[in-house]
């Protein structure tokens, strides 16, 4: 009948569609978390960063006209929230995983204080590349039309993976996530080295923020973020803090993101509330599956709290 | 004798003196941040006494608002008594709800006696709750999946599974534009306290809070998960059950949040709809952590932040301040209470140095 | 008083209803003692009251009041559906004296507004949802808008339009009020081309941006060239199917300046009109019935100004029909009309007007809808 359309064809290219445009934000907060991570802290406060930086991204691109600008300021305000996490975390007696949770209710409640005059206003976007160009399906070049952020993010994985078996500042990282006394012996102080781990662990994530409100969706609103941060933060376990396995599994979970709509698209319409819940029972499944209670996880960190 | 009652006395000040400084300094910094935004302090913060507290009406909105919090905070401070950190006392005030109301309607029928069916409904509401809980803490000592991040996600499995429910199998077909369950009778509705507005739900959760404080902090079951809590390992070879304790506290923590669930559709919603997702799960993680887990402390904390619910309205009404000003002084509240965990043991009444000295 | 807010037939009968059955009625002497003291009103809103849709709608209503003299407005946005607007009406009326308040959400009427009605029989309350009965008490007001008959309109524009004669509807929930735009986007695109189709996604929530996305750029894989919404802001949906180059219908509120090329036209609430109307008949003393509604006979609803996309013959039909709309004697469900199933949902013969309380517990999806409402 009409040439143009895919029927159920069109499931599994939205799935993957779905997965390039949703998975970027999944992408940066799970890479940045891992490098956190593996320097022995968790930061669960990485929702409200990404809400932060959503925010900050739309509003400073709103007042610049500049979208890059944009990425910029959320990436500091990310930064920010990564070092006031790790100035506290510092002291004495201040445990990482209930911090999280308060800095996730201060930079939510933060962003939507500040983001009130960012509602309405429409700020410049970011560009897309056209990656599609070869094919004469519209499907696929729209699959296709990729954003900068998501090259980043694909050139971000192997560079960490890599930087973290041969470069020294990765050593020093897996070392003070693996024992703080061992890197004290050796000159390095575990709160400085946890500090830096852990504001770039922000800026990464207000820069995935920027993405949703400067790209997909590309809106600033109250509601944008519907736990992608902090199921970010479970990606990066059971991608067992490995930067390969985060860029995987974020691409995993976009792609079930997208299964219910694209499910609806062709006529599958019972049962839409399980599919939306897809992505997270995908993530509890896994976390079951990869776990265990007789060993440590593979690839923890020592000094993580979390799996200890 | 009184002088071991005097020290334990001056301890329990000195422990608590870290969150109290913690509260003021809040306020200082709340107090300049909306200094910033253009409003005056002092008028934000009279707004706020007289919205929380400034009236019989205020006071009452206060005890409402705070009802749940008492129950669904000792979802988390329970739990907490162990180590554990459980963020999920949505999922399980969600599933708690939805269970009260399916046993309600399933046994109304019946003619059996008014209060058995509302205990049927509480015992349902908190073994819902419960089990959702407890399954987490099960993952955590069968499988050693983090809680925090289990609890997390089997809320919102939890509130996908609800919304399924409730606008699918049991959805009454007369509801039509706000998908719900059928009503309980009004004769299952719960009622209200004497003279008042606030509904019985506020006796629940009192009386929950001091049956967590006994349990937690008077028996040898209670000591027995609180040494789990300091020392999961010491308390493995001192022979302790650490697998049972687990699961028995998890489920009363969710058991909790369940009964949260049940009060809400039996004194307030009269059905279970989406609309029984309203946060109060997640704001009791807030009251937990300020009250540092201390479920007699939770009663005071939980009307602390019921009061500043109540007033939220009325600082958007009269100084044109948004929403979320509530959520940005809750997470300054939240972040400071935290952070002056370092002060613990730094207080002291009496100087600790000259004590020694005399001893 | 020269504001033309009629009222249907059937809404005046259930006023009368009421005042006969001797309840609470709206006292007179409330009007005129208000006219002298000046007179509070609150308004109260599910979500954030700027999101280019539902909630906006009704702020602009409010906005609307704050110019005329002797009305206060105080307003309270991101109230939930709990004891929350319970004890911020409550508030309003202690508080702030409050005489008249909008509790502009659906889900606030049972069991809130009936509980705070019953408490405060002096004070009005103008529900927004068209959910009095007789029986209920007569302070509190509910009324609505047969929006359908814009979303009609919108839907022969979008058939005009649409070259591969697929049409797409991004939605929250499958509740009558949804499938009743749906239909009637449907009808009004069938009633131009008996081929077209109008594809629906469930997107389950009222405020999902992410999935709403996702539902456009499904439905754009999938052919559909016109999109239209039903979902609390329709600002996502719209901008992301300006981005894929199609043609969008809006809904609520207007969005053209959010796509300049595909904004065809849309169906949106005119409360700024509808609300002035109610505080003059309250100044004036008048009693309002409990259940108000009406279309685009009574302003009610508006349809947006046409976009550069839409053709001369687009146009014209659709200001014919509303033409006809505007006397009220143009009905939209006149049977036979099947569901997509294939069973007659309307039988021949048969005409559903828009006061038809039929419509209102509308469970199907007509005939060249794709999609299910289990």
């Amino acid at each position: 009948m009409e040439s143009d359309a895919l029927g159920w064809w069109g499931v599994p290219l939205a799935v993957i569609a779905g997965a390039i445009r949703v998975s970027t934000p999944f992408f940066f907060v799970s890479l940045g978390e891992c490098v956190t991570e593996r320097s022995g802290r968790i930061n669960l406060g990485l929702e409200g960063t990404l809400v932060m930086g959503a925010m900050s991204g739309y509003g400073t691109a709103c007042l610049s006209g500049s979208p890059w600008l944009g990425i910029l300021a959320a990436g500091c305000a990310g930064g920010l929230f990564g070092i006031l996490h790790a100035l506290l975390c510092s002291l004495p007696r201040v445990n990482d995983i209930a911090l999280g949770i308060a800095l996730m209710l201060f930079g939510t409640g933060l962003a939507f204080f500040l983001g009130k005059p960012f509602i309405q206003p429409k700020a410049p976007g970011l560009p897309s590349i056209d990656l599609g160009w070869w094919s004469s399906l519209p499907q696929v070049r729209s699959a296709l039309e990729v954003n900068v952020l998501f090259l980043a993010g694909i050139a971000a994985a192997p560079l960490l993976a890599w930087g973290f078996r041969n470069s020294r500042w990765g050593m020093i990282v897996r070392m003070v996530g693996d024992s703080s006394d061992a890197a004290r012996a050796m000159g390095y102080s575990p709160d400085r080295v946890r500090l830096l781990a852990t504001a770039f662990g922000g800026f990464m994530a207000g820069v995935g923020g920027s993405f949703l409100s400067l790209y997909y969706p590309g809106a600033w609103s109250e509601s944008l973020s519907s736990g992608q941060g902090i199921t970010a933060v479970a990606l990066v376990i059971f991608a067992r803090w490995n930067p390969l396995g985060c860029f995987w599994a974020s691409l995993l979970f976009g792609g079930a993101g997208a299964l219910g709509p694209a499910l609806q698209s062709v006529g599958v319409t019972e049962g839409y509330y399980l599919f939306n819940a897809a992505p997270y029972m995908l993530t509890l499944l896994i976390l079951i599956l990869s776990s265990s209670s007789r060993r440590r996880l593979a690839g923890a960190p020592a000094e993580l709290s979390v799996t200890r | 004798m009184v002088e071991a009652g005097g020290r334990r006395f001056e301890a329990m000040i000195e422990a608590f003196l870290p969150p109290v400084f913690a509260v003021f300094f809040s306020m200082a910094l709340f107090g300049a941040f909306v200094a910033l935004a253009g409003v005056d302090p002092i008028e934000v913060y009279r707004l706020m006494a007289t919205g929380a507290f400034g009236s019989w009406f205020s006071v009452q909105n206060t005890l409402q608002r705070a009802a749940p919090l008492l129950l669904t905070a000792l979802c988390t401070a329970l739990p907490a008594q162990m180590g554990m950190v459980v963020i999920g006392g949505e999922g399980a005030l969600v599933a708690g709800g939805l269970a009260a109301v399916a046993s309600g309607l399933a046994l109304s029928g019946l003619g059996l006696p008014v209060l058995l069916v509302q205990f049927a409904m509480a015992l349902a509401a908190m073994a819902a709750g419960g089990a959702v809980i407890c399954f987490a803490g099960m993952l955590r000592q069968m499988r050693g999946v983090n809680e925090t991040i289990s609890s997390l996600l089997l809320t919102y499995i939890v509130i996908a599974v609800f919304k399924q429910i409730v606008e699918g199998v049991m959805r009454d077909p007369a509801s039509l534009n706000k998908p719900a369950t059928r009503a309980l009778p009004d004769s299952l509705m719960l009622g209200m306290l004497p003279g008042t507005d606030v509904h019985v739900g506020l006796l629940f959760g009192l009386l929950f809070c001091l049956f967590g404080y006994v349990l937690i902090y008077h028996t040898t079951f209670g000591f027995a998960a609180r040494v789990v809590g300091g020392n999961p390992r010491a308390a493995r070879l001192a022979g302790l059950p650490v697998g049972r304790l687990v699961l028995i506290v998890t489920a009363l923590g969710g058991a909790a949040g369940g009964l949260a669930g049940m009060v809400e559709v039996a004194a307030i919603q009269g059905r279970a709809s989406a609309a029984l997702i309203a946060g109060y799960g997640f704001s009791g993680i807030l009251v937990a952590f300020l009250a540092r887990q201390n479920p007699l402390a939770v009663i005071p904390v939980a009307f602390l932040l019921g009061g500043i619910a109540a007033s939220g309205g009325l600082l958007q009404r009269r100084l044109g301040l948004p929403d979320a000003t509530v959520l940005v002084l809750q997470g300054i509240l939240f972040v400071t209470l935290l952070a002056s965990e370092t002060l613990t043991g730094r207080f002291h009444l009496r100087r600790p140095t000259a004590e020694v000295k005399e001893a | 008083m020269s504001h033309d807010f009629q009222l249907s037939r059937r809404s005046l009968l259930m006023g009368m209803v009421a005042g006969s059955a001797g309840m609470l009625a709206q006292s007179v002497p409330f009007g005129r003692a208000l006219a002298a003291s000046g007179l509070t009103v609150g308004f109260i809103y599910v979500g954030p009251r700027d999101d280019y849709g539902y909630n906006q709608a009704h702020a602009q209503g409010a906005a609307a009041l704050k110019s005329l003299p002797g009305i206060k407005v105080t307003e309270e946005e991101n109230v939930a559906e709990t004891i929350a607007v319970e004890k911020t009406m409550e508030s309003m009326i202690n508080l702030d004296g409050a005489k008249l308040i909008f509790p502009t959400s659906f889900g606030y009427f049972d069991p809130f507004v009936l509980k705070m009605a019953r408490k405060y029989p002096d004070v009005t309350f103008m529900h927004c949802g068209g959910l009095w009965k007789p029986g209920l008490p007569a302070n509190a007001h509910s009324y609505f808008g047969y929006i359908d008959e814009a979303e009609y309109l919108s839907g022969i524009v979008a058939a005009h339009v649409s070259k591969k004669k697929k049409l797409g509807f991004v939605a929250a929930k499958p509740i009558p009020q949804v499938l009743r735009n749906i239909n009637s986007f449907t009808l009004g695109a069938r009633s131009v081309d008996p081929a077209i189709t109008t594809q629906v996604i469930f997107t389950g929530d009222w405020s999902l941006p992410v999935k709403e996305a996702e539902a456009t750029n499904s439905l754009a894989d999938q052919g559909v060239d016109v999109f239209t919404c039903h979902v609390d802001s329709p600002k996502v949906v719209i901008e992301t199917a300006e981005h894929r180059g199609a043609f969008t219908c809006g809904y609520h509120a207007s969005q053209a300046t959010l796509a300049p090329k595909g904004y065809l036209t849309g169906a949106e609430w005119n409360w700024e009109k509808v609300y002035a109307g109610f505080i003059a008949d309250i100044l004036a003393g008048k009693t309002l019935p409990g259940l108000i509604r009406g279309g685009l006979k009574e302003g009610t609803v508006r349809t947006s100004p046409y976009g550069a996309a839409v053709p001369a013959a687009a146009r014209s039909q659709a200001d014919a029909v509303k033409a006809k709309f505007e006397p009220g004697d143009f009905v939209i469900y006149k049977g036979p009309i099947k569901d997509n199933k294939g069973q007659t949902v309307i039988a021949g013969g048969v005409s559903q007007g828009q006061t038809d309380i039929a419509l209102e517990s509308m469970n199907y999806l007509v005939e060249g809808v794709v999609g299910s409402v289990a």
